[in-house]
């Protein structure tokens, strides 16, 4: 399967990532080489296989749970330490509503 | 002696028997970082000022007879786990600044077992390459070269170059990394160096930067393989803020270093003879099963049928989970923001996820978007984790038949810059050997065994049974008595 250069695009704005037009080609070329490469997974036969969705070692261990109580919270000065915009204890970001 | 020459088992003794102290100890690993740094560039941020303070106050700990297993011990740690009040940029641009408020599981345990740390350690950018050339903070000096071309500049592997640098430079005594698709096996090997990854699920993922949730393990590199066995020791252990961690015992791995081989099963993967496999690793390969079988092991031959869909596998799982992981950069709440005046929100995420990401970064979240995406799902990212069921399944079929694994740790020693980086397929090829135990959670240990034409390192790779990281460490440390590996890199604290 081929990215045509209406997909790459498409690609990249669901990626949230900039691409400019100068890019879209060198990027599609990059990607379908990567696409035709893991082509070849279409060869092995997964008939009635069960995707394996975590990195646990099967049979090894389940999933804990943990009692649902807080645990954490109250440190809006650390949260927003590291924040580029801030106004007082919300972080700043370009009107989004009009 | 020089200090910088310490094992970590030796230096433990030497503090213990005050033949030196944390402080000195530290002083002598500083100054050889301000030596060697500004060539082998293995360190983001050195810490050198924060680290004599941390000596001393180890040094006073040992005084009051509070000494921890690792107490003085200086360290790297590879720039992708959280240190509370030291940037962490994880290599790329977008978090240049960030200076986390919180410390990573990992580093905690270090710190409460009396290790310093010298610095934050140099990487692929977001841990993904092979090369430590994606990183945008430069690429890593290989302290090896050629000896028939010394000027060529190697790279140290990657994604946990700096660390694998660090610790074969002796700038450090060990150091930390993590594993994804091979990142600490192959750098150790192209270092000529010991490195493990552990058992998915042995150490906490809390607070390490997150690449590819479900393959994403931490591990320790050092220059022999008990060094290593300390280190795990320290870095493991149940954490309930990492819900995959694993609530079970740590064993002792360093007592487990001396056990004897005698009558282990060790299995030789048929899928693992590769085409165009260089013929000194081949020939390293048998001189390794050579030694297991002179110290009394029983070589097995072992079949993986879907080790070769292994790689194609990764980079659908890898891409997929690091298009999810990597949505939090969004210029809002940390690291880089690039945006116009006139940027409305999502052009603001988009120019900043542009500017802050490098071209490897930009073009894994690119994939994984792709085969997560509506339409395709089904087709790769299914595909794939069937796929990865049935890898895992062949090991767990292996170990009827054997106790451990033994495959070489890389296809090449170490290439020089610029030496097929062109290409991602090709570059995504160093990682042929290591990727089957991220995909399938197994603990995998690279061992120095020997030096190529050129003089370059290179190494073996001992898979086990999940959480048998202890038979892993017992073949390992075979294969170092057997392979006696005393070549050192040109470029070295001492030299």
């Amino acid at each position: 399967m081929s990215l045509d250069t209406a997909t790459v695009r498409r690609v990249a704005a669901l990626a949230r990532i900039r691409l400019e037009e100068e890019e879209v080609a060198r990027v599609q070329g990059e990607l379908n080489g990567i696409l035709g490469w893991i082509e070849q997974l279409q060869a092995v036969n997964t008939d009635g296989v069960e995707p394996m969705a975590g990195g646990t070692p099967e049979g090894i261990a389940a999933m804990p749970l943990r009692d649902d109580v807080v645990t954490d919270g109250g440190q809006a000065a650390k949260v927003l330490a590291n924040a580029p915009d801030r106004e007082g204890e919300y972080f700043g970001v370009p009107k989004v509503v009009e | 002696m020089h200090p910088t020459d310490f094992t970590i088992a030796g230096a433990v003794a030497a503090l213990e028997e005050g033949i030196i102290s944390a402080e000195e100890l530290t002083r002598a690993h500083v100054a050889a970082i301000e030596a060697l740094n500004p060539k082998v560039n293995a360190l983001i941020t050195v810490t050198a000022e924060q680290a004599v303070e941390a000596a001393k106050a180890s040094d006073a700990r040992r005084a009051r007879g509070e000494a921890g297993p690792l107490e003085g011990i200086p360290l790297a740690i590879k720039d992708l786990f959280c240190t509370e009040g030291v940037q962490t940029t994880a290599g790329s641009k977008i978090l240049e600044g960030f200076i986390p408020p919180y410390e990573s599981t990992v580093t905690t345990q270090l710190k409460r077992d009396g290790a310093v740390f010298l610095g934050k350690a140099n990487l692929d950018e977001f841990a993904m390459g092979s090369s430590n050339l994606t990183s945008a903070y430069g690429g890593v000096l290989n302290p090896w070269s050629r000896r028939n071309d010394p000027e060529a500049r190697l790279v140290p592997g990657g994604s946990s170059g700096g660390s694998a640098a660090a610790v074969a430079a002796r700038m450090v005594l060990g150091a930390t990394g993590t594993d994804t698709g091979g990142s600490i096996r192959q750098p150790a090997a192209f270092c000529g160096i010991a490195g493990i990854k552990p058992t998915y699920g042995r150490c906490s993922r809390f607070g390490i930067v997150a690449y590819a949730s479900s393959l994403d393990q931490a591990g320790p590199f050092a220059r022999t393989v008990e060094d290593c066995a300390i280190l795990l020791r320290s870095m493991a252990g149940f954490d309930p803020k990492d819900s995959t961690s694993a609530d079970r015992p740590v064993p002792d791995f360093a007592a487990a270093c001396g056990r004897s081989v005698k009558g282990l099963r060790i299995g030789v993967p048929r899928e693992y003879h590769i085409d165009g496999m260089p013929a000194e690793i081949e020939k390293l390969w048998r001189q390794g099963l050579d030694w297991l079988r002179e110290a009394g092991a029983e070589i097995v031959d072992i079949s993986l049928p879907h080790a070769g869909y292994a790689l194609p596998t990764y980079y659908i799982v890898a891409p997929a989970e690091a298009s999810s992981n990597l949505a939090r950069y969004d210029g809002v709440r940390f690291g880089l923001r690039a945006a116009e005046k006139d940027s409305d929100l999502r052009d603001l995420y988009e120019r900043t996820r542009a500017a802050g990401f490098g071209p490897e970064v930009r073009r894994r979240i690119m994939i994984g978007t792709y085969v997560l995406s509506a339409g395709y799902y089904d087709a790769y990212y299914l595909k794939a984790q069937k796929v990865r069921a049935l890898i895992a399944r062949d090991f767990r079929e292996a170990w009827s038949k054997v106790d451990a694994i033994l495959a070489p740790a890389t296809p090449s020693a170490a290439f020089a810059e610029g030496e097929g980086s062109d290409d991602p397929v090709q570059m995504y090829l160093n990682d042929v050997f290591t990727v089957t135990a991220n995909l399938a959670g197994l603990p995998g240990l690279s061992v120095p065994a020997g030096l190529d034409p050129q003089g370059l390192p290179l190494g073996l790779q001992v898979l086990g049974r999940p959480f048998d990281e202890e038979t892993v460490f017992a073949v390992g440390a075979a294969i170092e008595r057997a392979a006696d590996f005393k070549a050192l890199p040109g470029m070295r604290a001492g030299a």
